[in-house]
């Protein structure tokens, strides 16, 4: 059974925000599931439908069994949820906070204390677990964040954004953490995340996310794979980008040029071998290159054959 | 849902009493106007229509009133911290009954407020007031306890209404004053013009005031104090559904 199924769903804020424009996909059960996008691709507003704090204007949504719609009790009570704004009570110590999101959850008291013991065990939060939690670092603060989110053993967990703001050390502690979350319990994760190494590294299947709705979906590996070989990235002078494109369109080791800002991205069978051709073939045109590089191709390739646009530009840009 | 609200009450009662300098300012600032107010206008009792020449005893229930209003008027902030943290997202994603989370803040602010009036009646009594009997305290008591709810479910009303810090600290400023004074909190009555104190009798602060200090007057009027009390009941009732329908309302823009 499918543990997440989300149907055309749409949701428009005031007149003509489009958040949602046709979300779909769906989540079989004990799988971990990655939602892929820049900021402002809908990701939150698909997590906020599914967690029941948000009306979708159309489609179908289902977690766990339950209509998001219809039967919004019975998704609360099957569903963890920590939201991208952590939402835990920095006044309070790091058990207190446990303890009330059991109680919320209508947990009885002797289960509700040993959970919370439980949780501040395996997330290394014992020796706070009695201070406030203005006082924890910005890792631990996440780590309580994901524990509340477990209290009551969920069938399905959200995660929003689980390490944006951490430094690089505490989110590769969260991503171990996470990776050993999904192999323990037999819990559905759904994260979302505009990192595209996180997707790649937790997710066992990834979908594509661009203004409102999905552009691709599947494993990370069959989607880099789809794209067949190499990426090279041509650094030009301005202005130039489009003509390169042009040329290096026409090569014939050249699958596929895509012209973003002032570079070229081409996609080649072996890079080592079309570095020199392009760079000939540019030279000659009178558009010299300025720098080149080559790489594996990456989620950041995958979003760009998708989509045709640059992840880090529509990032920036908020996905308008 | 009684169970509910309990919990999220004793969070947020928890939290304040984890702030030292927060207890300190509750404790001392109401005692201190007693003794301030007590202090500026000793003489004047001796004007007509106090009823009694002991200022302290026609200002302690007053004293008490002020304060169970300001805590209740200022209770939306705490709202729009947790509005901002996400808390209250936290909370809207779990089986919680919606109306608790509200009735919780609610009931935070009248049992603040009932603990102030506690230490407000025994300075006042420390000082020679005698507020009637033990059924003049309890009205004392309760008229804090149903003012505080009262502006507390208003306040957070607002605080869900306007999101923003900026505009609740306006809107209880605004309120704040003018209640204040469109009452007989510090003055009798008859010394108030005759328009203000027509005006006044639409003002929860009077309604609860004028309970509250019923007994302390000579010719007590239980009746009377009943109806302000009952009055108050139902601004507060009024104020908590206020509240619950802004929550409702914020919850449709999310």
């Amino acid at each position: 059974m499918d543990a997440i199924v989300v149907d055309d769903v749409q949701k428009t804020y005031g007149k003509d925000v489009r958040a949602l424009d046709g979300m779909t996909f769906s989540v079989p059960e004990g799988e971990v599931f990655g939602l892929l996008g820049p900021n402002g691709a809908g990701k939150s507003t698909t997590v906020r439908v599914l967690v029941t704090l948000t009306a979708a204007d159309g489609g179908r949504a289902t977690v766990a069994g339950h209509d998001v719609g219809r039967d919004p009790g019975a998704v609360r009570r099957a569903i963890g949820y920590v939201p991208q704004a952590s939402g835990v009570d920095r006044d309070a110590t790091g058990r207190e906070n446990l303890v009330l999101q059991g109680r919320l959850q209508g947990m009885r008291r002797p289960d509700v204390e040993r959970r919370a013991g439980e949780l501040l065990d395996r997330f290394g939060l014992v020796d706070k677990a009695n201070a406030l939690v203005r006082t924890y670092s910005g890792g631990m603060k996440r780590r309580l964040d994901v524990a509340t989110g477990l209290m009551h053993r969920p069938q399905v967990l959200f995660l929003d954004e689980p390490t944006t703001g951490l430094d690089p050390e505490a989110r590769a502690a969260m991503w171990e953490e996470l990776e050993r979350l999904a192999g323990a319990e037999r819990l559905t994760i759904l994260l979302t995340t505009h990192y595209l190494e996180e997707a790649d590294r937790l997710a066992q299947r990834v979908a594509i996310v661009s203004r409102g709705r999905v552009v691709v979906e599947g494993r990370p590996d069959d989607l880099k794979r789809g794209l067949r070989g190499d990426t090279v990235a041509v650094e030009l002078a301005d202005g130039q980008s489009h003509r390169a494109r042009e040329i290096v369109g026409g090569l014939p080791d050249v699958h596929e040029a895509i012209a973003e800002g002032s570079r070229v991205h081409a996609r080649v069978d072996q890079g080592a071998r079309a570095v020199p051709v392009i760079l000939a073939a540019l030279d000659g045109a009178g558009v010299p290159a300025r720098a080149v590089t080559v790489s594996r191709p990456s989620l950041d390739d995958v979003y760009l054959h998708h989509t045709g646009r640059d992840f880090r530009a529509d990032d920036e840009a908020g996905g308008r | 849902m009684l169970g509910q609200t309990l919990y999220l009450c004793g969070r947020t009662l928890r939290n304040l009493l984890r702030q030292p300098i927060w207890i300190v300012v509750m404790v001392v600032q109401p005692m201190f106007w007693l003794l301030l107010y007590s202090q500026l206008f000793r003489r004047i009792t001796d004007l007509p229509g106090f009823g009694t020449t002991s200022y302290v005893d026609y200002l302690t229930p007053g004293v008490a009133v002020m304060t169970a209003f300001f805590s209740g008027s200022w209770a939306g902030m705490g709202m729009i911290e947790d509005l901002d943290r996400g808390v209250l997202e936290r909370f809207l994603a779990t089986p919680a009954h919606r109306g608790a989370i509200v009735f919780g803040r609610i009931l935070e602010s009248a049992i603040v407020a009932t603990l102030q009036a506690v230490l407000i009646l025994v300075t006042g009594l420390t000082l020679g007031a005698t507020n009637g009997g033990a059924g003049g305290w309890l009205v004392i008591l309760a008229a804090s306890f149903l003012v505080a709810a009262g502006f507390a479910g208003l306040s957070h009303g607002i605080a869900l209404l306007t999101r923003q810090e900026a505009s609740m600290i306006a809107v209880a400023q605004f309120i704040g004053l003018p209640l204040l004074f469109f009452s007989s909190l510090l003055i009798a009555r008859e010394l108030i013009p005759g328009w203000m104190q027509t005006l006044s009798l639409l003002n929860p602060v009077e309604w609860a005031v004028r309970a509250a200090r019923g007994e302390a007057l000579p010719g007590t009027d239980w009746g009377e104090m009943g109806a302000f009390v009952a009055l108050l009941l139902a601004f507060a009732a009024a104020m908590a559904a206020f509240a619950t329908w802004c929550f409702r309302s914020y919850q449709r823009t999310l």
